[in-house]
């Protein structure tokens, strides 16, 4: 099988900061990674745009699909102009090690098929509130990673950090909550240890991707009908 | 009424010694009048395909009127360069019993041949059923210019149903394939003129456009909500114009060919004979 | 045994194949005020059905149909040459690139067909929707209603974002204009023979022009 990028979804509820997670991890890791961006976009293509004039990536790794309105459904119930825009972009400045697939902002609901991404990152913030993680959805559950992002606004929006990552431990039978800031170097590291990590596994072929939309059996979460 | 008209073209050696274009053959038949005529108002600048010959087409008062089929055969030939004109435009009326007009236009141009072909307005009068089919065969380095205008009725008035179809071919493969019915159906939908009483194109097919080096090919370019110019896959351009009047259409044609650029933007002032 | 559940599959809104980020030049009709209301968009959706999805259901027919010979690909790369003379809009043709490619790699990641895997990268959506119903044992003219009833569908169901109707008075629509898609799609089964360069070519001028318009803005909540 020839070799190809591990493609991370990047999902989460708008304004919780995935366009600058994406920006943060390819500022971080385009010495040691090719890194490709593919963006999901409401209203034709801003979170490209918005990548595009970061200037951490030439512009032909980043591509947007436009979801007509419609993002959920262009990373889980029809993948082709995702799969067919990452297909594309590896053909043409390939090959590359990881490629993030960024959702449109949309719901609690949404997570990526297991025929686009290999692993995901479900990213909540904490102005949304701690009570987020409680109210939970297939994404806080069972994605990969679970980024609480923006906790040096904790104590302007009255958010227990510590309390949240908690909570969203226990929501996902323990698997890894992480406290993100990009002005907190020490959690941008951990972030990109997690993906160094699973680079790694996925080039040596020992990453088993899991599907966080599907019923878990592994473990009990706490989900709630939201 | 049934006429038909030819006109054919062919190189010739002219004063010193640089190839005109002769005309080879002129047929006309009432109400289809062909004429040699001088240069007029908007033509676009040929003189790099050759020295043109100039004809014009007299149709009568009025007319076609329902039940007429009219058709006309324009050849020109390899090297030659023909500037078709017509002297005003064609009332369309209707028939006894409802019957449908025509006019069948046959064109070839030959190899290294230009055919610049600018006829008036086909203006729709009420009740009118016509079919303009236009077939024209481009060999692969001749260019064409042809354009192509409908009013919907006269003053205050609601046109009758108007049908063009054209189909252009550059050496046997598709360019251009368009059916357009104007007055009736799905001519009065929001996807085709919706209340625009002058419907209007331009096609521009230059082999210097074809080449995969070439310098300036056409590029789309908005004219105005309701009129655009396209590139056409195979070295060609496309000006489509909707507007409420023949005047602002023809304005509009001509800003399309402004847009192209030299040599097919209209020149205001006639060369000399 | 007549194939007929197939024709539903393609036929289906739902089809993974991405055509629901597309309009059909509906959004931009919307904001030039020539669609505001529910008869306005049913005008917008016969005309629709009469141009572009004629032409497309014309096209789907003889891709079907051509799907069943020896060695269709002479054929199909001519029926693509002539899609592409009677769509004027460069943004139109991207479109149909777009959709056929996206039709051809939900196609080709389904099953493995040999003919499929053998087209161009991007043909014009008919032609793989034409040749896709050949290959499931469809006739001609289910490939011919399935474009058409894609041709009209996709702006209707856009039309409940874009403009203030219900969904019940858009599929009312899309109902009453069902027995003119049969007609229409009867008329699409003449041209499976004799020459390509005769099949229908309906025109639809604001359509071509409302595309360009459309690819140009920047905030837009459909790609088409």
């Amino acid at each position: 099988m020839p070799r190809r990028a591990l493609r991370l979804g990047v999902a989460g509820p708008v304004g919780t900061g995935k366009s600058s997670l994406i920006a943060t991890v390819c500022r971080n890791m385009a010495a040691e990674l090719e890194i490709g961006v593919v963006t999901n976009d409401i209203y034709t293509d801003e979170d490209a745009r918005f990548l595009r004039a970061s200037g951490v990536l030439s512009a032909a790794r980043i591509r947007a699909v436009e979801t007509g309105a419609c993002p959920h459904t262009a990373i889980r119930d029809d993948i082709t102009m995702n799969l067919i825009a990452v297909e594309d972009m590896e053909r043409d400045v390939g090959p590359l090690d990881l490629v993030l697939v960024e959702s449109g902002g949309d719901n609690l609901t949404a997570t990526f098929s297991p025929g686009l991404v290999d692993a995901q990152v479900f990213v909540l913030d904490v102005a949304g509130g701690g009570d987020v993680v409680r109210k939970g959805g297939p994404g806080i559950a069972r994605a990969d990673l679970l980024a609480v992002n923006k906790v040096d606004l904790a104590p302007y929006v009255d958010v227990d950090v510590d309390r949240m990552v908690a909570e969203g431990a226990a929501a996902r039978g323990g698997a890894p909550v992480l406290a993100l800031s990009r002005h907190r170097p020490e959690t941008v590291d951990e972030l990109c240890a997690w993906i160094r990590r699973l680079a790694g596994d996925h080039a040596a072929g020992r990453h088993t991707p899991t599907d966080p939309g599907a019923p878990a059996h592994h473990h009990h979460a706490h989900v709630r009908a939201t | 009424m049934r006429a038909c008209a030819r006109v054919a073209t062919e190189s010739a050696p002219g004063p010193g010694g640089r190839p005109r274009t002769r005309i080879s053959g002129l047929r006309s038949q009432a109400p289809l009048m062909l004429f040699t005529t001088r240069a007029k108002e908007g033509e676009p600048s040929v003189a790099h395909r050759g020295v043109p010959a100039r004809v014009s087409v007299a149709a009568g008062a009025a007319g076609p009127i329902g039940g007429d089929e009219l058709r006309l055969e324009v050849e020109v030939g390899p090297g030659s360069v023909l500037v078709l004109s017509e002297v005003s435009p064609s009332l369309l009326l209707p028939g006894r019993e409802g019957r449908v007009s025509t006019t069948r236009v046959r064109i070839s141009v030959a190899t290294g041949g230009t055919l610049v072909w600018l006829p008036e307005p086909l203006v729709a009068a009420r009740g009118c059923d016509h079919l303009n089919e236009v077939r024209v065969d481009l060999a692969d380095d001749a260019a064409l210019l042809m354009r192509e205008e409908v009013v919907l009725g006269r003053h205050g008035e609601t046109g009758g149903r108007v049908r063009l179809s054209t189909r252009v071919r550059r050496s046997g493969r598709a360019l251009l394939c368009q059916d357009l019915e104007l007055g009736t159906g799905a001519g009065r939908t929001p996807v085709v003129a919706h209340g625009h009483r002058a419907v209007g194109s331009v096609l521009v097919a230059d082999p210097l456009w074809c080449a995969q080096e070439a310098r300036s090919r056409p590029r789309t370019r908005l004219l105005s909500g309701d009129a655009v110019v396209t590139p056409l896959p195979q070295g060609a351009a496309l000006i489509s114009a909707l507007c409420q009047d023949n005047a602002s259409l023809r304005d509009t044609l001509r800003s399309g060919l402004a847009a192209l650029g030299p040599p097919w933007t209209p020149r205001p002032v006639p060369p000399p004979p | 045994m007549t194939a007929r559940a197939a024709l539903l599959l393609f036929a289906d809104g739902r089809l993974p194949a991405g055509g629901y980020a597309h309009s059909g030049g509906l959004e931009e009709s919307v904001r030039t005020g020539r669609v505001r209301d529910a008869q306005s968009l049913e005008s917008f959706l016969e005309g629709r059905a009469r141009t572009v999805g004629l032409v497309l259901a014309a096209f789907a027919a003889r891709s079907c149909r051509a799907a069943r010979d020896p060695d269709p690909l002479p054929e199909l790369e001519v029926l693509d040459a002539e899609l592409d003379a009677r769509t004027p809009s460069p943004a139109q043709r991207e479109t149909s690139r777009q959709l056929g490619r996206q039709l051809h790699r939900l196609l080709t990641g389904m099953a493995h067909h040999p003919l499929l895997e053998r087209l161009p990268r991007a043909p014009h959506q008919p032609l793989v929707l034409g040749a896709a119903c050949g290959l499931y044992g469809l006739r001609p003219l289910d490939a011919a209603l399935a474009a058409l009833h894609e041709s009209v569908t996709g702006p209707a169901v856009a039309a409940v974002r874009l403009m203030s109707i219900d969904p019940f008075r858009t599929h009312a629509a899309l109902a009453r204009i069902a027995p003119s898609l049969d007609r229409l799609a009867e008329r699409a089964l003449e041209h499976c023979d004799g020459s390509p360069h005769d099949m229908p070519a309906a025109a639809a001028p604001l359509l071509d022009v409302v595309a360009e318009v459309h690819a140009t803005r920047s905030e837009r909540l459909f790609a088409s």
